[in-house]
């Protein structure tokens, strides 16, 4: 269905090649899972597909890709659109119209389909991606994960062959990224499409390829096979991968119910042995306070009476499906939304947007860490100092939009830790990072508790949360509905449970790393 | 019949019926300073909204228009009185101080201000503002983002770069504050002290220079996020004409665009040359759309049809405009005052026409989805006569067919 022959791309003004030499081919009714690093090509890959690079991008392309037997040096994306459907990372700047039926229709109308079979296709897809009670809604007033299924629907309609899908699930929530992923899946399966997509989080999509493809990025070749074979050579992989590697497990589990099977001996080995309860060494006095608080927009109250005490040395995890009020929380905890009523006592706060490149004005590197003293009124050098320590050798020279996401948080949050707050907030700072992007994230948090700062961090990343939370607190419908230890909380929780988790129970272990230590 | 032909089956009027109602009422505004029939014009327009309008976005800016209509009239007054002359009347109400001005420039600033201007400057100011009602109604029950997706194919680009306008300028605005929000988390933090005015008022300007960059790379990313994505999704498909043929389509299409602007203000001046201009540019225009409408391959979901309640509905705001200008080319009078002061006569003629554009509350259909005031005490009479065990189911029932 799909075949790339020694396809590089160098774009315009680059050095190296963004991708060079792939060689690939995916038969039809496969689920390819492109992972890689952040920079290491695989969006630039993805795009290949539907010849965005380089009829879009510029650039060049040497080699040869064939989708369906239309080579993309002759088709255009738009003479391509009825046979891939691609979906970008931001599903809200691809749309075109304005509402969810008008929106599954726009490809279908390009096309020039007659409206008997437009009709009916909006209506199976409807269904399909569970949209129909959304059918006539504005796409602004959507939460995250239905206008990722609007988007995949909206490919969806012109009834493509192949799926190509870059990090569809990297904004949602854990249940909405299953439904997304549970309907490719079903696309897969049913329907005989082929599905390409790249994503960050393995955990949640692992199970589901049937191939994975690894971009290990500096020029290294690609590495293409079954998800075992590649997971047993690669540095990366999900908790479940991480943990069978520990227990060596062979064949590698990919799964939570694979893994399940074979971790009896596991559990056996551990006995009696007392997994560690996550909490905070030294809590400190509290950084910040809400009582009773209460926020809003318009006639919706959002924050609905919250009580929440955080000290510092903790990390408190804020989770909840989306929409369920966390980052108006953290929002009116950092004074940027005022609430409508209660009180917010709070020192100095700190805060790392969802979008953190909202942060970042200037040219290059330099100048912004050089304006972040001025603005906090520091000697200079100490916003590079913190950057140094939290990532060593960004280029002061480069522009900070050309930053990984990975890059463009640890400056941002090099800036805002500058001030030196006393609590942290940090709104879904997972979003588009790798693995190891994580790892040095997870270590920078721990050392800030260490300094006596606190952190409230609202996330969707149930393995982050179960590396590096004190406390989860658990936001629905704006009310807190559970506090406690990460062990409390989440374990139980089938949304929330991490996947090792899932594997021990009725041991509570939360990380691979806790089992190794008590290995 | 065919249920769309009914004027009882719940559905969606065809926007472009909205606007050629409502486009009648105001070419019958246009008409008249006559304060009995304007008024009655804003009141037909309230009533038709109140009573067919959903529960859109969109349905909301009857509000706004109707603000702006009276921020019109304030503005033509408070205009008129200060620079009203001797010449519009000699009942003083009241002397303002008077600004010297140099001979010779015609008006006066200041001075008397005299009942007459006032009068005139409220029953201009109507004017205007009947024809914002006008326009407000359209918007809020046929908006102009539906009405877009009507654009005859030939303009199917212009309509196309219409609706990402009316996507992207509201992201700009969110984008806008979502910046100015994040970057007061950055210098001074939220939640610190006050600092000293003068050093946050030199902040203040530094930070609004820095905020314009984020916005503008952001809109700049997501245009060509949008670009890429209209492209994978077929967008410019066309089954492949010519550059001749598409110029001609150009060609025409303006030319008949610009008789038809030039003749719809002959008409609404009364100029001897707005019909023929009217007739000739619709003629180029149609024939325009025509020949360009052949070579997109493009197909439309779901159009609304064009049935027998939207023709009603047209004939009502065409009614409106026709008896107007009927009464305007026969009794004059009726329709602009001799005098300001004399008391406004009734031009029945006129004013019926009006009543007519009242049909739409009824003749057009009912918006699908919303039951009517009748519906919901029928469902609380039910609920009455109910258990309490029944009562919830009812309830739910009750709350659904009102949403």
């Amino acid at each position: 269905m799909i075949r790339l022959d020694h396809v590089s791309v160098t774009y315009a003004g680059a050095d190296a090649p963004a991708i060079s030499d792939v060689d690939l081919h995916v038969p039809e009714g496969e689920l390819v899972l492109v992972m890689g690093s952040t920079g290491s090509g695989k969006t630039t890959l993805l795009r290949t597909l539907n010849g965005l690079v380089p009829h879009f991008s510029g650039g060049t392309l040497r080699g040869r890709v064939r989708v369906d037997g239309r080579d993309t040096a002759t088709h255009h994306p738009r003479d391509l659109a009825d046979v891939v459907g691609f979906v970008g990372q931001d599903p809200i700047s691809g749309f075109v119209t304005d509402n969810v039926e008008d929106e599954l229709a726009y490809g279908m109308e390009s096309l020039g389909l007659p409206a008997a079979t437009m009709r009916k296709r909006v209506e199976e897809t409807l269904d399909l991606m569970g949209l129909a009670d959304l059918r006539g809604r504005p796409l602004a007033h959507l939460s995250g994960g239905q206008q990722q299924r609007v988007a995949i629907g909206s490919v969806l309609t012109t009834h493509p062959r192949v799926l190509v899908l870059d990090e569809p699930t990297s904004a949602l929530d854990p249940l909405a990224a299953e439904d997304v992923l549970s309907a490719l899946h079903r696309l897969v399966h049913d329907l005989g499409l082929t599905v390409v997509l790249a994503e960050h989080r393995l955990e949640r999509v692992v199970q589901h390829a049937d191939r994975i493809v690894w971009l290990p990025g500096g020029g290294a070749a690609v590495v293409d096979g079954t998800p075992a074979d590649v997971l047993a050579r690669t540095p990366i992989g999900p908790p479940v991968v991480e943990l069978g590697r520990l227990a060596g497990w062979s064949p590698l589990p990919l799964t939570v119910r694979d893994a399940r099977r074979s971790s009896a001996t596991l559990r056996a080995r551990l006995g009696s042995a007392v997994p560690p309860e996550h909490l905070s060494p030294a809590l400190g006095e509290p950084v910040a306070t809400a009582v009773h608080l209460v926020a809003g927009y318009g006639r919706s109250v959002v924050v609905d009476g919250v009580d929440l005490t955080v000290r510092a040395g903790e990390v408190v995890a804020l989770m909840g499906r989306n929409g369920a009020g966390k980052s108006t929380l953290l929002r009116t905890l950092a004074g940027l939304h005022r609430a409508r009523s209660g009180r917010v006592q709070a020192g100095s706060v700190g805060m790392v947007p969802q979008v953190p490149a909202d942060l970042l004005y200037a040219a290059s590197v330099a100048d912004e860490c050089a304006t972040s003293d001025r603005d906090a009124d520091l000697p200079p050098g100490r916003t590079r100092a913190l950057l140094d320590r939290l990532a060593p050798g960004i280029d002061p020279e480069m522009h900070p939009r050309d930053l990984s996401e990975g890059q463009k948080l640890t400056l941002v949050l090099a800036i805002v830790l500058a001030a030196a707050p006393r609590l942290l907030l940090l709104d879904e700072p997972t979003r588009g990072l790798d693995y190891a992007a994580k790892r040095r994230l997870v270590t920078v948090l721990r050392e800030l508790t260490a300094d006596g700062h606190g952190v409230v961090l609202a996330t969707h990343d149930v393995e982050m949360v179960a590396e590096v939370a004190t406390r989860v607190v658990v936001l629905a419908d704006g009310q807190v509905v559970a506090d406690g230890s990460a062990g409390e909380v989440v374990v139980s929780s089938p949304a929330f449970a991490p996947q090792v988790a899932k594997i021990m129970a009725p041991q509570a272990w939360l990380t691979a790393r806790d089992v190794a230590a008590a290995l | 019949m065919r249920p769309q032909h009914r004027i009882t089956h719940p559905r969606v009027l065809h926007p472009g019926a909205w606007w050629l109602w409502a486009l009648g009422l105001a070419a019958a505004a246009s008409r008249t300073t006559n304060p009995v029939p304007l008024l009655l014009i804003v009141l037909v327009t309230w009533f038709v909204v109140t009573a067919r309008r959903d529960d859109s976005p969109w349905a909301a800016s009857y509000a706004m228009f109707f603000r702006l209509a009276l921020l019109v009239i304030a503005v033509h007054v408070v205009f008129q009185a200060l620079l009203s002359s001797q010449t519009q009347g000699l009942t003083v109400l009241f002397t303002l101080p008077e600004i010297p001005l140099p001979a010779g420039v015609g008006i006066k600033l200041g001075g008397e201000v005299t009942l007459e201007a006032v009068l005139n400057a409220v029953y201009y100011g109507l004017q205007l503002a009947a024809i914002f009602c006008c326009i407000g109604a359209a918007n809020a029950l046929g908006s102009a983002r539906r009405l877009l997706r009507y654009m005859p194919a030939a303009l199917y680009e212009t309509g196309i770069a219409a609706v990402i306008a009316l996507t992207f300028a509201p992201q700009l605005v969110s984008d806008a504050s979502r910046v100015r929000s994040a970057a007061r988390l950055r210098g001074g933090q939220a939640g610190a002290g006050p600092a000293p005015w003068g050093r946050r008022t030199v902040r203040g300007v530094r930070r609004f220079g820095r905020l314009a960059m984020p916005v503008v790379e952001g809109a700049l990313e997501r245009s060509v996020e949008l670009a890429a994505a209209m492209d994978s999704r077929g967008y410019g498909r066309t089954t492949g004409q010519s550059v001749p043929a598409r110029r001609l389509t150009s060609a025409l299409v303006l030319l008949g665009s610009f008789g038809l602007l030039v003749g719809v203000y002959g008409l609404l001046t009364a100029n001897r040359f707005g019909v023929p201009l009217l007739v000739v540019g619709a003629l180029l225009g149609v024939v325009g759309l025509r020949v360009g409408g052949r070579r997109t391959g493009r197909t439309r979901y779901r159009p609304d049809p064009w049935a027998l309640p939207e023709l009603l509905v047209v004939a009502s705001g065409v009614s409106a405009a026709a008896l107007m200008f009927w009464t305007a080319s026969h009794s004059p009078e009726l329709v602009s005052l001799a005098s300001p002061t004399q008391s406004p006569p009734v031009p029945l003629l006129a004013c019926a026409g009006i009543l007519v554009g009242l049909l739409p509350a009824v003749v057009a259909p009912p918006v699908p989805g919303t039951a009517s005031a009748a519906d919901r005490r029928r469902v609380q009479r039910a609920d009455a006569q109910r258990t309490d065990g029944q009562r919830t189911d009812v309830e739910r029932t009750g709350e659904v067919a009102t949403r």
